[in-house]
């Protein structure tokens, strides 16, 4: 399903986030959640987010669509381009029109994310209400529609049920079709199947990759599951610490890490297609303190490669083949010249470090 | 239901007849023995307590709460007839206006989280909670009423009548709403398909009142009995404030002229009343919660 899509990716970019900080404002201090996060977005992709925990994957998403709690959150700097339209500048009604007829977003868990006294078929009507100029008959027939679409059977008796009504798998269903309904051009999935059970996992998937094909419709999906990245992404952005370390086709980042963070995450990964028996090794180490983070590289601290500048001076980002960035110091000449051997940094699952 | 209401009426009356003194005591002056002996024969006193409480059991099975004792020839049925509607009618002005403005004070506190509106609305609470309402009562009598002259002082007649005393007696079940309607409203709020609505591009006021309101309101359901209990007990004290010709007056009156008959029947009233209500008030409970619908049909 890669081909019919390829040409679509080479247009302009559908979105376009340039240099992204975001900030907290907090009792403790200003938490700096993104610090100068960039992200591409081709029409009919797929991009994946991964990262450890508390890197910034859902601040990030959250600000495309400028969801962050409006009291603490501050986009400082950067730009964020739909279509070449800036939207940092946008007024809250006119982000309003662009929430769900543009831009959508499904969260981890239907089971909170989807309202519990409000009937399934009026949260996926009004969503139609509020965007387009059908009257509510219309609505309910495209309701009815959509879930047949996402795989929900008996759609017209289902319109009536309330949230309790429904089995996991069938509840993120009926959030993708509310995310849906009105044919946006970016869906941003975070954590879609985490709280999910692995057969209901692959078959939601299926259904992105389905719905995608269908609509056409852009997909930036946060996991920490590298499977998940492998199966249905096109791109993968590895993010640490509230930047972007490492980004490229997922072929080509997982096969050629050259982060030593995305080195670090794949052997700390489970994978079925090795026959090896190597330990899975976790990063020793935390990630930083994002009130008062790192000069140099964030990763400086616990990377096993690391050298003296990477803890004083940011490295600049490079571009080791096409399409494929990377920003960290050993992609530096320097560095090259500094390196004992001058063996390919290392294959999945058995980083040479 | 009914085991209730009969443990209710056992405690009262033998409550009752434990305290000293009897419905022909007099201050002051002096009754005819023979009189008296006349009249508690009339009435059934002379009688053992246990044989007097079977008698009273009997007559109300049968709906006959009796005559009363210091108003003959009037019955404690007539009283109620008389009473009950005047009583209703205040208790349901004051509710209504409690739950409307306790539920708009606790949802503008807190869309209004840690602002001034907020502040204000709960200390506001407090005072309302903490503040007796006979002492709402004489202050709204003397300011309103008294040096504003904007509204009767007492009595009961035209709507301009029912304000004082309908406010007086609302400030505590009100104070109480908007407390706990903000707290459920903060916590709303903050619940994740209070993002998925505001991802659907919806305008604030429809989240709060589609999305919020409904979830946040559910638990004020609950407190409704123990609100109309509130206002129930309330309504005795305000009554016979603004010498409105309610139950509570005639409640009020019959514990001081130890009218035992009138005690134990618009006890046995009000019990029954709010055994009713609270009944009604799970049912209500059912038919808004989706969710609990659902556990009944399954049980
Ligand atoms: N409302 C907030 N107030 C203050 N800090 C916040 C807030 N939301 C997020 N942060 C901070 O921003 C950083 C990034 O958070 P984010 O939720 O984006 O992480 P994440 O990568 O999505 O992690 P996870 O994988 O656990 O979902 C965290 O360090 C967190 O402490
Ligand atoms: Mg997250």
């Amino acid at each position: 399903m890669n081909q019919p899509k390829n040409d679509t990716k080479a247009g302009q970019p559908l979105l376009e986030v340039k240099d992204l900080h975001v900030t907290f404002t907090t009792f403790g201090g200003e938490v700096k959640a993104v610090r100068g996060v960039d992200l591409t977005l081709r029409a009919g992709e797929t991009l994946a987010i991964v990262g450890e925990s508390g890197c910034g994957k859902s601040v990030t998403a959250r600000s495309l669509m400028r969801l962050l709690p409006e009291r603490t959150a501050r986009i400082t700097s950067g730009s964020i381009k739909l279509k070449g339209r800036e939207l940092t500048g946008l007024s809250e009604k006119q982000l309003r029109q662009l929430r769900g007829s543009e831009i959508s977003m499904i969260f981890q868990d239907a089971m909170t994310a989807l309202n519990p006294t409000i009937t399934i078929g009026e949260q996926i009507i009004e969503g139609i209400l509020r965007h387009q100029k059908v009257s509510r008959t219309e609505a309910r027939r495209q309701a009815v529609e959509m879930l047949e679409l996402v795989g929900i059977s008996h759609p017209q008796t289902r319109l009536k049920q309330y949230l309790h009504e429904f089995s996991g798998g069938m509840r993120q269903r009926i959030m993708i079709a509310i995310a849906l309904v009105c044919k946006p051009s970016v869906l941003i999935a975070d954590e879609p199947t985490t709280a999910l059970d692995v057969t209901i996992q692959a078959q939601i998937l299926e259904l992105f990759q389905m719905l995608q094909e269908r609509t056409g419709v852009s997909i930036i999906i946060i996991t920490h599951d590298l499977g998940v990245v492998a199966k249905i992404a096109d791109r993968v952005n590895v993010m640490y610490a509230g930047r972007v370390v490492e980004s490229g086709p997922v072929g080509e980042v997982f096969h050629r890490p050259q982060h030593p963070y995305t080195l670090g995450l794949l052997a700390s990964m489970p994978r079925l297609d090795s026959d090896r028996t190597i330990p899975l090794r976790p990063i020793p180490g935390t990630p930083p303190d994002l009130f008062a983070p790192p000069p140099g590289c964030a990763f400086a601290a616990r990377c096993s490669r690391a050298m003296a500048v990477c803890g004083t001076y940011p490295p600049e980002r490079t571009e080791p083949s096409p399409g494929h960035t990377v920003t960290c110091w050993l992609q530096d000449p320097r560095a090259q010249a500094v390196r004992p051997e001058s063996q390919p940094v290392g294959t999945a699952g058995r980083p040479a470090i | 239901m009914l085991i209730t209401l009969w443990l209710i009426v056992t405690i009262t009356f033998f409550l009752m007849h434990s305290v000293p003194g009897s419905p022909f005591d007099r201050d002051g002056k002096e009754a005819n023995a023979t009189v008296i002996q006349n009249m508690m024969e009339h009435y059934g006193l002379d009688k053992p307590v246990a044989v007097q409480y079977l008698m009273y059991l009997k007559s109300l099975v049968t709906l006959d709460l009796g005559p009363s004792i210091a108003h003959y020839p009037d019955s404690v049925n007539s009283m109620i007839d008389r009473g009950f509607p005047v009583s209703l009618s205040l208790g349901m002005i004051a509710l209504v206006f409690a739950i409307i403005c306790g539920i708009a004070l606790g949802t503008v506190a807190a869309l209004r989280q840690n602002g001034l509106l907020d502040s204000f609305a709960m200390i506001f609470a407090v005072i309302g909670i903490t503040v007796p309402n006979f002492v709402v009562a004489t202050m709204l009598i003397k300011y309103v009423a008294v040096e504003w002259k904007l509204l009767p002082v007492a009595t009961w007649g035209t709507w301009k009548h029912m304000i004082l005393p309908a406010l007086a007696l609302s400030t505590g079940p009100l104070a109480i709403i908007a407390r706990l309607t903000r707290a459920n409203m903060v916590e709303v709020l903050t619940q994740d398909y209070i993002e998925t609505a505001r991802a659907k591009g919806l305008a604030p006021a429809t989240i709060v009142f589609k999305h919020a309101l409904r979830n946040a309101v559910l638990p004020v359901v609950t407190l409704l009995g123990a609100l109309i209990a509130n206002i129930l007990t309330g309504s005795f004290v305000i009554e016979k404030i603004f010498a409105i010709p309610g139950m509570g007056k005639y409640f009020v009156d019959g514990i001081n002229n130890r009218d035992y008959a009138v005690i134990m029947g618009t006890t046995v009233f009000y019990s029954a009343l709010l055994i009713i209500m609270m009944f009604l008030v799970d049912i209500a409970y059912g038919l808004i919660d989706p969710r609990i619908k659902l556990h009944k049909k399954g049980a």
